[in-house]
């Protein structure tokens, strides 16, 4: 097996693990976070398995656009939540 | 025992999946499927010359597509209406968010969340850099990976930098909305200028030029910028219209 195998090997496990983890978090914070980082270990695996076009789009909407949404989403629910 | 019932059948799901594809004709292993039974075969031989020969980088002419990214040949050329399609959903999804979010006199949300001073010096000088790549993705489209696509999904992500880092910012929206309607419309001017030159929707009236240029592959790269800008403003508007509440 040569170094690539390996690489594509630890980056599915560290998927299913991710989220694993991002299902079963109680925090919703820490959900997101998970899932932000599942979302770069998918576009490790896409780049791996040479469809850069969908790597690029995969980092720039799973991890920038999504992850940010629901942080401020997270962060509005709660300040509405103090208030009743 | 809910758990464990749910391991059981999650395994034997997985057991089903991957005793159906292994040793099955139709899915050969990655790297290893002969490329000349599939469809994409097809596309990258495609040539309107009798015959087209080697395709050289940077030396070729008179393709009848002509990108040197092939997954662009298809999306922005071959199938360009059904980009067009996605660009309508993507409309029609914002205009659904400016439906139910958005009204008159407006503010921005207040949220337990207060920028401190790395964040908002970082943000300034990381705006610029990511608008760059965001219309530079745009822009080269037809030659390196990404397009219109992420290309607008990156210029928007800058606008949410911007927000983030200051508590009052608000983007200049009605400049938003005009530039996504005109970007909009002239994609679809395009496309009925190509109906009337070139018989069909949307076809590829423009020289091709040499392969692997950055003014090369007809109206593939100005229909790229044109969506680069649309899904720019259109998920700008969006992330206004979820950061802002009613008020004056």
């Amino acid at each position: 097996m040569e170094l690539i195998n390996y690489v594509e090997i630890v980056v599915g496990v560290l998927l299913i693990v991710l989220a694993f983890l991002a299902i079963n978090s109680k925090s919703l914070i820490k959900a997101v976070m998970f899932l932000s980082s599942m979302s770069m270990m998918s576009v490790i695996g896409f780049v791996l398995m040479k469809a850069p076009d969908v790597a690029v789009t995969e980092a720039v909407i799973g991890s920038g656009l999504v992850t940010s949404l629901f942080v401020f989403t997270l962060l509005s629910v709660r300040k509405v939540g103090n208030k009743a | 025992m809910k758990n464990f019932l749910a391991l059981i059948l999650t395994l034997f799901l997985g057991f089903l999946i991957m005793s159906s594809l292994n040793n099955n004709i139709a899915f050969p292993k990655f790297g290893e499927a002969n490329i000349g039974d599939r469809v994409s075969d097809a596309y990258i031989d495609r040539d309107v010359t009798e015959n087209p020969g080697d395709v050289i980088f940077g030396e070729t002419d008179g393709l009848e597509s002509g990108p040197a990214n092939i997954v662009t040949a298809i999306v922005a050329d071959y199938r360009s209406f059904d980009t067009l399609g996605e660009v309508t959903v993507l409309f029609v999804s914002a205009l659904g968010v400016a439906l139910l979010l958005g009204t008159k006199k407006q503010k921005r949300l207040e949220i337990d969340f207060h920028p401190n001073f790395m964040l908002r010096v970082g943000s300034k000088a990381l705006f610029g850099v990511i608008l760059m790549t965001g219309i530079y993705i745009s822009i080269h489209g037809h030659l390196t990976p990404g397009g219109g696509f992420p290309g607008g999904s990156m210029i928007a992500t800058s606008m949410l930098l911007l927000y983030l880092a200051d508590d009052n910012f608000r983007a200049k929206v009605k400049g938003f909305k005009i530039l996504e309607s005109i970007a909009g419309s002239l994609y679809v001017l395009i496309g009925i200028i190509g109906l009337i030159i070139g018989g069909s929707f949307l076809v590829n009236i423009l020289d091709t030029g040499v392969i692997g240029e950055l003014f090369s592959a007809g109206i593939i790269p100005i229909v790229y910028v044109l969506i680069g800008l649309k899904v720019g403003s259109e998920i700008s508007n969006v992330i206004d219209n979820f950061l802002t509440e009613e008020g004056a």
